[in-house]
């Protein structure tokens, strides 16, 4: 059994409060709107009685446009903070694509990810594979989820309210028609879903096997390092 | 000059009373206030009535069954009274060389204005041999008539998207016509709905006489009084989709009790049409109410959206049919089982290379 070498703990602030309460309050409404718009699109099996009694799809679509609203404030402010937060907030928004030596080290981790190396760089901040997967899958899937979403929203609201106006006006025909929008804002979903199956896997795996702390930094703020070697990147 | 709505009117021994009862009627169906009653009698008593051409490309005639049902204002006012129909073949006395010399007649006479209504479309494969009308390709009468048009209906799900003889794989290039080549650049006023239905294709009618000019257009191209909101939106069996109340199978308990057929792939949702609020034949019922789900017939390509009693639609493309669900849930298990392979291979090697190490 080998032992892990002693070394200094030296950790560094990367996750900003409110990073962290923009992860986790994303994370509950993204699960809420996952459950709730499948329901909304494959129903529960039908209550009998009389109309008045009930109320399901009511709340269920209720608990997907609250908690649409949540991550559509969320996101506003998450870009918002990429502005004003720390170096990290950045970095899921803009992927140096241009800097070949990053490109390597995609290159690396996907190799680390194979298992073809044996140890992976280290990272104060998100590893370049996970940038380009969060900046691919969810930046950009959930900018396709708001927009889509509130064309369909938009649709209910009617002609006149700034959904309508700013959304389902352009984006229905986009696609041809309603119910062309509905099929895409559900492939969407599952799009989301395998980002965080993709993302639990990872982060645990990570935790696990990487020479940093994943998942506790996202609840302290605090990344940890397993050895005192230099970070790989710049931060 | 035609004589006006009224004249006509009159000559056919309706009192007055009756015409102004009918111009509040139409002030009614067009959803206008009672105070534009006067304003609808002032432009019948002196307005000459607009001359329409009606073409028909490829289409089954469903637009004309259902306009000559109009019951507000009946059909037979508008065509006799109202418009001058000059040429619709399907309803025209007149046959052959008689009937296509009148297309020309009305040409020359109102050049620049006159209404053309087409119903159906035009094929475009083959230079458009595929409908022909008095040994000449439709769509070259269709551009012919367009260019002297003051403004173009475009009747029906046909006219306005190219509906079932455009469907997948379309095999005549059937083409709606705002997408026609080299079409004259006149305003077209879409009238989806496979067909319409009467009373909104009579009351775009009334409208553009009274008020000559074109009804307010969403920017597809659908007058907004009748298009601006879904099925689902003033669906009276809206109260069961909301408290979850379905039809699951077409002979269960909530079919007898009038649930939402939503789960048997009703399109209410996504179809913009006034059925749940004009309905059909005077007001009598709309697919719906006589219980089976709307198949969103006045919806773009409506035909290549799955089967009518599904209500995600199937993705065409990946060789075999499934709906984004189905599509979702493969991936989703994939990359699940993917990340639980690589768990169990991550652990081994760790292991195997501790062992290593030791």
């Amino acid at each position: 059994m080998s032992i892990v070498e002693k070394h200094k703990e030296e950790a560094v602030y990367v996750y900003q409060a409110p990073i962290r309460i923009w992860h986790w309050v994303q994370a509950f409404a993204i699960f809420a709107l996952c459950i709730t718009g499948y329901l909304i699109g494959s129903p529960l099996p039908s209550v009998g009685g009389e109309a008045y009694d009930y109320y399901i799809m009511g709340y269920i679509r209720w608990i997907h446009f609250v908690s649409a609203y949540l991550v559509i404030v969320g996101f506003v402010f998450r870009v918002y903070w990429a502005f004003v937060g720390n170096v990290h907030a950045k970095q899921i928004f803009l992927p140096p694509f241009w800097q070949i030596h990053w490109w390597a080290e995609v290159w690396h981790e996907i190799k680390w990810y194979a298992m073809i190396v044996k140890e992976p760089k280290k990272y104060t901040g998100h590893n370049p594979l996970a940038v380009i997967t969060m900046h691919i899958m969810y930046v950009w899937g959930t900018l396709f989820m708001i927009v889509t979403g509130l064309a369909l929203y938009g649709e209910g609201t009617g002609p006149g309210t700034w959904q309508h106006s700013w959304f389902s006006t352009w984006v229905i025909p986009l696609f041809g028609q309603s119910q062309d929008v509905h099929t895409w804002h559900h492939l969407g979903m599952w799009v989301i879903i395998c980002f965080v199956i993709t993302h639990i896997y990872v982060a645990v795996r990570e935790d696990i096997m990487s020479r940093q702390s994943i998942i506790s930094s996202m609840i302290s703020g605090w990344r940890m390092f397993k050895d005192d070697r230099p970070a790989d990147d710049q931060h | 000059m035609h004589e006006t709505f009224y004249d006509v009117m009159r000559r056919q021994g309706i009192t007055r009373r009756s015409f102004l009862k009918y111009c509040s009627l139409a002030a009614g169906a067009l959803g206008l206030s009672p105070a534009f009653a006067p304003q609808i009698a002032e432009a019948m008593e002196t307005k000459p009535r607009i001359p329409v051409l009606w073409l028909h490309g490829l289409e089954c005639t469903c637009c004309s069954e259902s306009f000559i049902r109009s019951a507000h204002p009946l059909a037979k006012d508008v065509i006799l009274s109202m418009i001058s129909l000059d040429y619709d073949d399907t309803i025209m006395a007149a046959a052959g060389d008689q009937a296509e010399a009148i297309i020309e007649e009305t040409i020359k006479k109102y050049d620049g204005n006159f209404i053309l209504a087409v119903e159906g479309n035009a094929p475009l494969d083959e230079d458009g041999m595929y409908c022909i009308i008095a040994g000449k390709p439709f769509v070259e009468q269709l551009r012919h008539v367009a260019e002297h048009a003051k403004a173009i209906i475009s009747w029906g799900s046909c006219a306005s998207w190219g509906c079932v003889q455009a469907a997948r794989p379309n095999p005549t290039r059937a083409t709606p016509t705002h997408k026609v080549p080299n079409m004259p650049d006149k305003p077209i006023i879409k009238v989806p709905g496979c067909p319409p239905i009467s009373e909104v294709m009579t009351a775009v009618i009334t409208y553009m006489l009274t008020f000559e000019k074109m009804p307010s257009l969403d920017n597809q191209g659908r007058p907004k009084m009748f298009y601006s909101q879904r099925i689902h939106d003033k669906c009276y069996r809206r109260p069961h989709f909301d408290a979850g109340q379905f039809v699951e199978e077409f002979d269960d308990e909530g079919a007898k009790k009038g649930y939402c057929l939503y789960k048997v792939g009703c399109k209410g949702p996504t179809t913009y049409n006034a059925c749940s609020t004009v309905r059909w034949n005077g007001g009598l019922s709309f697919p719906i109410q006589a219980g089976h789900p709307c198949i969103g017939c006045s919806e773009d390509g409506f035909w290549d959206k799955g089967g009518f009693y599904d209500r995600l639609t199937d993705v065409k493309g990946f060789g075999i049919e499934a709906n984004a669900d189905e599509i979702g849930t493969t991936a989703a298990a994939i990359v699940g089982g993917a990340a639980a392979i690589h768990a169990g291979v991550s652990v081994v090697k760790r292991i195997a290379q501790k062992g290593d190490d030791a």
